[in-house]
C-alpha cells in the first residue's frame, strides 16, 4: 500500500516544491458503524472516564520514554508534527511537508493559530527549539534507557557521550525556522522519515517550558527521571488535554480537557488512567463499573465480554509473530529442512484456535498494511506430506530439534506462548520431527534467542510507526546470530538497504516488495500471524477509533445515552 | 532495658547485612537482566550491551555490592529501573496502602480470632469448638489469591455489595495526611473519603486476614487450654473469685504471651503476603510494585522492598519481645 507521502518533490534538490496536502494522505481506516451514538452531555461533563491500563507511565516527558504506557498518556497532551490514522501517516501539527529529492531536507508547514497550553504560539522556531534540545542532550539523557527512539532514528547526538555507549554519528544537521515553517536537515535519507515523527518521543513542547527545564540533569543510565518529568504542568504541549495530576499512591493520572484546543474539543471533561496490572482484575473492574474501558483484554475474554454487552472494537493488525530458524544450528543450514518445517506448521489452526478475533496468517515479515507488502512471496501453505518428502530429500527423516518458548509473558502478538508452542510442536511431530521443548523465562528469553542458542523459537514485534524498516530492518539489515544470517545472505541485506535508502516512494515500494520476496525465498523463519491486541469499553461509552499501533486518541471518547 | 534494646538493634544490623549479601548473591545468580525489560523488544544485542555497561552491570559483583551498601548507608536505595523513580519515593508512596491493609487484616484476625479461640477452648468438645477448629483449618488451607478472587466474584460482581478495585473511587478528592485513607478521612473531616476507603478495604482485608485469623484462633485456643488447667486458675476459682476476674487477670493475661508472639510474626508476614492480595484487588500498595519489579529484574526496587520488610519484621518482633515484660512480670530482662 502506497502512502503517497513523497509524490511532490522539488526538482532543484532543495525544499520548496509542491507540498503534500491532506488530500495526498491515504486514509484506510475502517468505517465506524456507531456514528449515530447520542452524546450524554451531562455525564460527559460530570463523570470522569476511567481507563484501566496494564502499567504506569514512566515519565511525563515523552522524549525520555520508549514505553507504550507513557505514550498512551502523553499523546493526549503532547502532539507531534505528523500523526497516524490506522497505520497511515497523516497531518499533525504540520498541515503538510515537503522534502528534497535526496530526502535530506524536510520542511514542515505548521498549522496557524495553534497555541501551547502555556499560551506560547506554535511556530517554526518552537519546532526547531525541540529538535535542538533533543540533539544536544548530554550525560545520562543520552542513555538508551531514556532516549532510545532519538538515537534509533538519528543515530547519535551532537556530542556523543561514550559513557552512555553513544558512538555512532548523528545524522541530524540542524533546523531552520521561517515563520510557520521548520526545515530539518539530515546527512542521509532513511525510510524512517517522516513516519518516525509520528512517535510521541518527538512531540513538540512549548519552547518556554523547555527553557524552564533546561537545567535538569540525568547523571547516569540508572538515575531517576528528572523531577520535571514526574511533575504535571512542567512541560506544555498543544494537545486536547492537560495533565491535572499524577497520583503515584493511587496509580492514577488525571487529564483535564483543554478548552482552548485548536481542533475538535475532547468529548469528556476528565479522563483518568488507572493502573491495574492484573489482566483478570482489569476485566473485573470493567464488569463492576470501576473502569469504563481497559486495554489488553485476554483473547479468551473477548467473546464473553461482547456477549455481556461490552464493546470490544477490533484493532487493525500491526504486529508480527514468527517462528525463527537460527541457521547457526546445523540442520537448519539446509534450506530443504527450513522448507520442511514451514510446510509442517498449520498456521490457520493457530490463528483460529488461540489468537483473538481479527488475527490473520502472516505470509511475510511485516503486516499487510505497510507499503511494500508483496503478494508474490513464497507462502509455504500447510502440507505435512510435502514436509516429510523434503525431510527425506535432506536426509533428515529422524530430525530432532530444540524449540524454545517464553514462559512468563503474554505479548500483543503472542497472547499465549505455551498454547502456540504446543500447536506447532504437535504439527512438527506429525511430520516426523522430534521436538525438545525448552521453556525460558522472558527476561532471559530475548538475549538467549538473539544469541542464536535456540534453533527454533517464537518471537515477534509490534510496529512503532508505518515504516517497513521498523520491521524488516529490525531483523534483516545485517548479519545476525538470531537468524544465523551471515555474509552468504548478502542478498537479503542488500535488498533491505536498497529499499530503506530510496527516497522515491514508488521505487521504494517496489524495493520493499523485492526485499520481502527475497527474504521469504531464503526463509530465515516462518511468519506465523498478525493479531490485534483487544481493547474493551463499557456499553455507554463512545470509544476512540481502535488504533493498530495502540495509539488511541481519547479525545474522541464520550458517554452515550442508553 | 536500654542495654537490651541496643543489643537487639546491633543484632538487627548484623542480620540485615547478612540478608543483603544473600539477596544480592541471589539476584545476581538469576538469569536475565533488567536491560531486557528496559528496552523495546527490537533493540539489538549491541543496544542491550551498551545499556548494561552504562548501568554498571558489567562491574565485578563485589564492586556492585559495595556500591549498593554505600547507597544504603546514605539511605539512598537508588532508582527503580522500571519506573525511573527513586525507590525510597516509590516505597513511601505505596507503603501506607500496604500498612493500612495489613493493619485492617490484623484487626480482623485479632478481633475475631482471640474471642473465638477463647470460646473454643472454654467450650472444648462442643459444636462451637469443632466449628472454630475446622474453620481455622480451612482458613489455613485456602490459598489467599483464590479466596480473594472468590470474594471479588461473589460480593463485587454478583451481589454488587462492595467495591473490589483500587483504594478509593476514581475522581474522589482527598487530603493526604498519613497515607492511610480511612484515618486521613477521619482526621480531616472528609467522612465521605473515610467511608469510601473503608468500603474499598473490606474485601482485601478479609482475604488477607484468612490465614492470620486461623492461626490466632488455633494458638489462642491451645494457649487458653494450657492455662485453664493450671493450678493457679483452680486456686483462684476455689477462692471464689468472679469468673470475669479469673478470665481477665489469670487466664487471658497468661495465655497472651504466645499469642502476642505469633501476632508479631504474623504482622511482619502480612506485609509480604499482601503482594498477591493487592494484585487481585489493584490496591496500589507495595505489592503490585514488587510484583512488577520481580518480573523486570528491577534489583534496586526489590532490594529496597526486602530491606524495608526485613526491618519492619525485626522491629515488630523487637517490640513483641519488649512487651513480654509488660504481660508477664516473671519475664524481665536484665537491667
Amino acid at each position: 500500500m502506497a502512502l503517497g507521502l513523497f509524490t511532490a518533490c522539488s526538482d532543484d534538490g532543495e525544499s520548496g516544491g509542491d507540498a503534500n496536502t491532506a488530500e495526498d494522505f491515504d486514509f484506510t481506516c475502517p468505517e465506524r458503524t456507531d456514528t449515530d451514538a447520542v452524546k450524554d452531555e451531562a455525564a460527559s461533563e460530570s463523570t470522569p472516564f476511567v481507563f484501566g491500563t496494564p502499567g504506569e507511565p514512566s515519565s511525563l516527558d515523552p522524549a525520555l520514554a520508549s514505553d507504550g504506557e507513557t505514550f498512551r498518556v502523553t499523546r493526549q497532551v503532547y502532539e507531534t508534527l505528523l500523526d497516524t490514522e490506522c497505520t497511515d501517516t497523516v497531518p499533525g501539527l504540520a498541515e503538510s511537508f515537503d522534502q528534497n529529492d535526496e530526502g535530506t531536507v524536510w520542511t514542515f508547514h505548521l498549522r496557524e493559530g495553534v497555541k501551547f497550553h502555556d499560551g506560547t504560539d506554535l511556530d517554526g522556531a518552537a519546532v526547531c527549539a525541540n529538535f535542538d534540545r533533543w540533539a544536544n542532550f548530554k550525560g545520562g539523557f543520552q542513555s538508551e534507557n531514556f532516549t532510545y527512539y532519538y538515537s534509533a532514528v538519528f543515530g547519535g547526538f551532537a556530542e556523543n557521550d561514550a559513557e552512555m555507549g553513544m558512538e555512532s554519528e548523528s545524522i541530524y544537521q540542524g533546523c531552520e525556522a521561517d515563520g510557520l515553517d521548520a526545515t530539518i536537515t539530515i546527512s542521509k535519507y532513511s525510510s524512517s522519515f517522516p513516519h518516525a515523527f509520528t512517535l510521541n518521543s518527538f512531540a513538540i513542547m512549548s519552547p518556554t517550558s523547555i527553557d524552564a527545564v533546561a537545567d535538569a540533569t540525568i547523571e547516569a543510565a540508572d538515575s531517576p527521571q528528572p523531577d520535571y518529568a514526574m511533575t504535571p504542568g512542567s512541560l506544555a504541549g498543544t494537545g486536547p488535554f492537560t495533565i491535572e495530576s499524577w497520583d503515584h499512591a493511587e496509580q492514577a493520572v488525571t487529564l483535564t480537557r483543554n478548552d482552548d484546543y485548536w481542533g475538535e474539543k475532547a468529548g469528556v471533561k476528565t479522563i483518568i488512567f488507572r493502573t491495574i496490572s492484573d489482566e483478570t482484575a482489569r476485566r473485573q473492574a470493567l464488569e463492576t463499573g470501576d473502569v469504563q474501558g481497559y486495554d489488553l483484554a485476554a483473547p479468551a475474554d473477548v467473546q464473553p465480554l461482547v456477549d455481556a454487552g461490552f464493546q470490544v472494537p477490533t484493532r487493525g493488525v500491526f504486529n508480527l509473530l514468527y517462528l525463527a530458524y537460527a541457521q547457526g544450528n546445523a540442520p537448519l543450514e539446509d534450506h530443504k529442512v527450513r522448507e520442511a518445517l514451514s510446510y509442517a506448521v498449520d498456521r490457520e489452526r493457530i490463528v483460529n484456535s488461540v489468537l483473538p478475533p481479527g488475527a490473520t496468517v502472516a505470509t511475510q515479515f511485516m503486516p499487510p498494511s505497510l507499503e511494500g507488502w508483496s503478494e508474490d512471496v513464497v507462502e509455504y501453505g500447510y502440507d505435512a506430506e510435502k514436509a516429510k518428502e523434503l525431510l527425506a530429500e535432506a536426509g533428515q527423516e529422524d530430525l530432532s530439534i530444540e524449540f524454545c518458548y517464553p514462559t512468563d509473558v503474554s505479548r500483543p502478538y503472542m497472547p499465549s506462548p505455551k498454547d502456540i508452542f504446543d500447536m506447532i510442536s504437535s504439527d512438527l511431530e506429525a511430520a516426523g520431527i522430534t521436538v525438545t521443548a525448552t521453556p525460558i523465562t522472558w527476561t532471559e528469553y530475548i538475549p538467549t534467542t538473539r544469541s542464536g542458542e535456540c534453533p527454533l523459537y517464537l518471537l515477534g514485534w509490534t510496529g512503532d510507526y508505518a515504516d517497513p524498516y521498523n520491521f524488516l530492518g529490525t531483523w534483516f539489515a545485517d548479519a545476525s546470530t538470531e537468524f544465523g544470517l551471515t555474509a552468504d545472505d548478502q542478498a537479503i541485506f542488500d535488498a533491505v538497504a536498497a529499499a530503506t535508502s530510496e527516497p522515491d516512494e514508488a521505487t521504494r515500494t517496489e524495493l520493499w516488495m523485492t526485499a520481502n520476496e527475497t527474504i521469504m525465498e531464503e526463509l530465515p523463519g516462518l511468519p506465523l500471524s498478525s493479531s490485534p491486541p483487544s481493547i474493551a469499553f463499557a456499553a455507554n461509552v463512545y470509544p476512540p477509533n481502535a488504533s493498530p499501533l495502540t495509539q488511541e486518541n481519547f479525545a474522541q471518547v464520550f458517554f452515550t445515552q442508553q | 532495658m536500654l542495654r537490651y534494646t541496643v543489643k537487639r538493634l546491633l543484632q538487627l544490623s548484623v542480620a540485615l547485612l547478612g540478608l543483603s549479601l544473600l539477596l544480592f548473591a541471589w539476584f545476581k545468580a538469576l538469569p536475565g537482566g533488567p536491560e531486557n525489560q528496559m528496552l523495546p523488544e527490537n533493540a539489538t544485542l549491541d543496544d542491550r550491551a551498551a545499556l548494561r555497561e552504562s548501568l554498571g552491570l558489567n562491574e565485578p559483583v563485589w564492586v556492585q555490592y559495595l556500591e549498593f551498601l554505600q547507597r544504603v548507608v546514605r539511605l539512598d536505595l537508588g532508582s527503580s529501573l522500571s519506573s525511573g523513580r527513586p525507590v525510597a519515593t516509590e516505597l513511601a508512596d505505596r507503603l501506607p496502602a500496604t500498612i493500612e491493609l495489613s493493619l485492617a487484616a490484623m484487626v480482623i484476625a485479632v478481633g475475631i480470632g482471640i474471642p473465638l479461640g477463647y470460646l473454643a477452648a472454654r467450650k472444648r468438645g462442643t459444636w462451637l469448638d469443632f466449628a472454630a477448629v475446622s474453620g481455622s483449618l480451612i482458613g489455613i488451607c485456602i490459598p489467599v489469591f483464590f479466596l480473594a478472587a472468590m470474594l471479588k466474584v461473589v460480593f463485587a460482581q454478583e451481589l454488587a455489595l462492595l467495591p473490589s478495585t483500587f483504594r478509593l473511587s476514581s475522581g474522589l478528592q482527598y487530603t493526604d495526611v498519613t497515607g492511610l485513607r480511612v484515618l486521613d478521612g477521619l482526621i480531616t473531616g472528609e467522612f465521605n473519603v473515610a467511608g469510601d476507603a473503608f468500603l474499598h478495604l473490606i474485601l482485601p482485608a478479609v482475604a488477607l486476614s484468612s490465614i492470620p485469623l486461623a492461626v490466632v484462633v488455633r494458638i489462642t485456643r491451645a494457649s487458653v487450654l494450657d492455662v485453664i488447667g493450671e493450678d493457679y486458675v483452680r486456686t483462684a476459682d476455689s477462692k471464689g473469685l468472679k469468673p470475669a476476674v479469673i478470665r481477665g487477670r489469670h487466664v487471658m493475661r497468661n495465655a497472651m504471651l504466645p499469642i502476642v508472639t505469633v501476632i508479631g510474626l504474623l504482622l511482619g508476614s502480612l506485609f509480604a503476603g499482601a503482594v498477591l492480595t493487592e494484585s487481585v484487588f489493584s490496591f496500589g500498595g507495595v505489592g503490585s510494585f514488587v510484583y512488577q519489579a520481580t518480573q523486570e529484574r528491577d534489583y534496586p526496587a526489590l532490594m529496597g522492598f526486602i530491606l524495608v520488610i526485613a526491618v519492619s519484621y525485626v522491629v515488630l518482633n523487637l517490640i513483641v519481645d519488649l512487651s513480654y515484660g509488660l504481660l508477664d512480670p516473671r519475664v524481665r530482662v536484665r537491667k
